[in-house]
């Protein structure tokens, strides 16, 4: 028992220093090689060190907690963001034997603790007693509340068509095709949908408000720094993990391989490439993908943001449910 | 692992976090200049406090979120549910849809949706 | 808004504190998006802004007095360093004034020269601008792009002026010395390379639609205003204002070529931004036209050892990236001038920002900015 949560402890604490390497120098490098640079090349081979150098320059910089800030909710900001990023690890499939918490709640439950991320982005704007973190994390609260709603519904209309709530299950529904196969119109819009909302999750570009450099110079964490910001990074990047591995799991087959059909040659030879290969794989393309994004497009502004979310995502996706229980309820999918 | 893996988690995510900044803690240096300590606002002096009552139309958004949200629970387990009751499920949801989009027309029609 | 008052009713409201309370931020001087040290401080409600007040002295080095103390040839690397991405232009000015009050006759290579280096500038001027307005509106990768084409330019420049931002190459009577022997040949590639490239430009942020829904009638400044503020160059044109001084007041051989004034009316960001694309265009053309028939021969006019200026005012326009660069110089007949002035385009572009993002947002605002194209130097002197 007491050995099982320790391991458990261990790995997670890996997963989250392994990622956040991992993470920081591919969004370095794709970045860097869409602006026709190499990105960090000097610290270890093609600079795979850098990212490792920058951790031990972050631990070592200053902690800075300005004048007339709420001390308390300062440094409980940063110590919060990076226990959701953790509990949201629990649910995950990684393959079919890795799994920290079968629930057969999971869906729901990532969707709950995910949604908690809002709170110590406001708080830790709310406590720095600086206007730009001010406006930064009024902003979020907008941003990340309005677009929660259309990854939930998008979420809603997968466990429509895979009939469970269960991480694990849905993966297991889909040893014929992927969703995004098999799923039909449905399953194409809640896929769009949950990449456009998340990525607004994420306080990613293009919807980078609550952090807009060239408005607020950074945004919610403008006063941060040393460690507490690195955690903020940190919790970031893990979360844009988790976002991408619930794609990965409810609309990409998760760690189960390309199959087609019922057990023919084609998917035999696919089950020789092991499923944590394969969840990896789908979900660093769509971390790529969310990094794409950001490297080419501008930013919205606020009102715009809204009013994609409002006025556009809120009832396609209200809409796509309906067509999804639709199908469900007359078995039109495969 | 059953539900108490989140406990486990709970405190391997506060150790990480906690052991990363008692570590920075321990090694970092210390300015003893009070000018490091102000607010950054672009290098001038902040004007009046930041502890202010701000606009009305970020609170406003949350509110209508928190509607949309309360009925959004309960889509969660009519999706689980739905291939055991059928048609007439559909139909219920459909009808509570209908009403949750007829309120998302209303608050746009108020004027809610748009920022001011 | 209108419905929360409805709630809690006006006579509720009045004599409370429930109001929004309005507070100010200071942007810059270290701020991101200023780029430089102009200082903004703004009133805001909300994140809608009610009064911009620009505070500038920052960078003040008093040019113009300094010049009174220096010969018209040393007058010349205080100019480079006003406006920095167009100092070519500068020196032209300054060089024109003075050879225009002395009469003195500027060999055709000189001047072809002259154009080639202002029009290169002007491309490399607008890459840059083009780059960090993608940058302000959140967009890092042109950027990267812009300024890795301006590095062609830079690469140009170098070999010909020894310098890559601060040339001090044209002088008063020609320039300093003869391009570079591949010159001419790196001008060549480099348009064929733009040529292919700027569609590029067009691809990653013009059709982009949260661009344009960024840009399209934010910052609306009218024709009207526009003249009265005194604003010139693509901020103007994009107004529909015709004010191009290379078309007024040729100089240099520019009334030789053949090339058009951009022109926009919508007056939007997004005008501004259009102008200033469709302008690398156009000098792109007349580069082409100066390559073909570049003349041989001196590259110096015939100029005294001392430069004394005959007693009288002198006035010389150019037409900078940025708009109407004026040198006005009263000379008392000695070797410096008595008084100089110089008209800067960004003094008179930044004057009109309080007009025109009062009542919008700030991302609008950094947005603005960034379409009148500021550099702060030019504006303190």
């Amino acid at each position: 028992m007491i050995i099982t949560a320790l391991i458990i402890a261990i790995s997670v604490i890996t997963l989250f220093a392994v990622l956040g390497l991992v993470l920081v120098y591919m969004e370095r490098k794709v970045a860097a090689f869409m602006q026709i640079r190499l990105g960090p090349m000097r610290v270890g081979p093609w600079g795979i060190a850098q990212t490792l150098a920058d951790t031990v320059k972050l631990i070592s910089k200053e902690d800075i907690i300005p004048n007339g800030a709420d001390k308390f909710l300062f440094n409980l900001a940063p110590l919060m963001v990076t226990v959701i990023a953790t509990l949201a690890l629990a649910p995950l499939p990684f393959s079919d034997k890795w799994i920290i918490w079968d629930s057969n709640v999971g869906v729901f439950y990532v969707a709950a603790i995910s949604s908690l991320t809002v709170i110590s982005i406001l708080t830790g704007g709310w406590a720095s007693n600086n206007k730009y973190s001010l406006i930064g994390a009024m902003r979020s609260g907008a941003q990340i509340v309005s677009y929660e709603l259309s990854v939930g519904l998008s979420l809603v209309a997968m466990v429509l068509l895979s009939g469970s709530l269960s991480f694990s299950d849905i993966v297991m529904t889909q040893q014929d095709a992927w969703w995004i196969f098999k799923g039909h119109l449905p399953a194409w819009i809640a896929f769009m949908v949950f990449i456009i909302a998340s990525t607004a999750e994420l306080n990613r570009n293009p919807f980078d408000l609550p952090e807009a450099e060239s408005e607020l110079t950074a945004g919610f964490h403008t006063e941060y720094s040393g460690m507490k910001f690195a955690l903020f990074m940190l919790s970031e990047y893990i979360n844009m993990f988790i976002v991408s591995a619930v794609a990965a799991t409810l609309f990409l087959g998760g760690w189960m391989p390309l199959h087609f059909g019922q057990d023919n040659f084609f998917n035999h030879i696919m089950d020789y490439i092991p499923p944590l290969v394969w969840f990896a794989g789908k979900v660093f393309f769509i971390i790529f993908l969310i990094m794409w994004f950001r490297w080419t497009f501008p930013r919205l502004r606020i009102d715009q943001l809204l009013t994609l979310e409002w006025k556009y995502l809120l009832p396609i996706s209200l809409i796509n449910v309906l067509a999804a229980a639709w199908i469900t309820v007359t078995g039109w999918h495969f | 692992m059953g539900t108490e893996s989140l406990l486990v988690l709970f405190f391997a995510g506060l150790f990480f976090a906690g052991a990363a900044l008692i570590v920075s803690a321990l090694i970092h240096p210390t300015s003893k200049n009070p000018q490091k300590k102000e607010p950054y606002e672009c290098g001038i002096q902040t004007i009046g406090t930041s502890k202010i009552q701000f606009k009305i139309g970020y609170y406003l958004f949350a509110l209508i979120f928190l509607l949309f949200d309360v009925e959004l629970i309960f889509l969660y387990p009519w999706a689980v549910a739905i291939k055991d009751f059928g048609v007439i499920a559909f139909i219920e949801m459909f009808i509570f849809l209908v009403i949750l989009l007829l309120g998302l027309v209303y608050a746009w029609k108020k004027g809610a949706l748009k920022w001011v | 808004m209108e419905q929360v008052q409805n709630i809690v009713s006006d006579r509720e409201l009045q004599g409370s504190n429930l109001q929004t309370q309005e507070y100010f931020i200071n942007v810059g001087p270290q701020h991101p998006s200023t780029h430089g040290v102009l200082h903004l401080k703004i009133k805001l409600d909300g994140e809608i802004i009610e009064d911009v007040d620009p505070i500038l002295g920052y960078i003040h080095r008093s040019v113009e007095k300094m010049c009174e103390k220096l010969s018209y040839r040393q007058i010349i690397p205080i100019t480079s360093r006003m406006d920095y991405l167009s100092a070519h232009i500068n020196n032209q000015a300054v060089a024109l004034a003075v050879e225009k009050a002395m009469a003195v006759e500027v060999p055709p290579r000189a001047r072809a020269i002259r154009i080639l280096m202002a029009e290169l500038t002007r491309i490399g001027s607008h890459q840059l601008w083009w780059g960090v307005m993608g940058m302000d509106l959140g967009a890092l990768t042109p950027f990267f792009w812009g300024f890795r084409d301006r590095e062609m330019i830079t690469e140009m420049f170098e070999e010909t002026c020894g310098t890559r931002l601060t040339m001090n190459y044209i002088i008063p009577g020609g320039v300093a010395t003869d391009v570079h022997p591949d010159f001419i040949g790196k001008v060549k590639n480099y348009i064929r390379h733009l040529r292919k490239k700027l569609p590029e430009y067009d691809e990653i942020l013009t059709g982009n639609r949260i661009f344009i829904e960024r840009t399209r009638g934010v910052g609306y400044l009218s024709p009207e205003e526009a003249v009265s503020f005194g604003c010139t160059g693509p901020t103007a044109r994009g107004s529909g204002v015709s004010c191009d001084i290379r078309k007024w007041h040729s100089y240099d051989g520019y009334d030789k070529l053949d090339f058009n004034e951009v022109l926009f009316n919508e007056g939007d960001n997004l005008a501004r931004y259009k102008v200033r694309i469709k302008e690398i265009w156009e000098s792109l053309r007349i580069i082409e036209q100066v390559v073909e028939n570049f003349p041989e021969g001196e590259v110096m006019g015939k100029m005294k050892k001392v430069i004394k200026l005959p007693k009288g005012e002198f006035y010389q326009r150019v037409e900078t990236a940025r708009g109407e660069l004026g040198v006005y110089i009263v000379s008392d007949g000695g070797n410096t001038p008595y008084r100089i002035k110089f008209r800067s385009p960004n003094f008179s572009n930044l004057s009109v920002l309080k007009k025109i993002v009062v009542g919008s947002k700030i991302a609008d605002m950094v947005a603005t900015m960034s379409t009148l194209d500021l550099v702060i130097p030019d504006i303190d002197r």
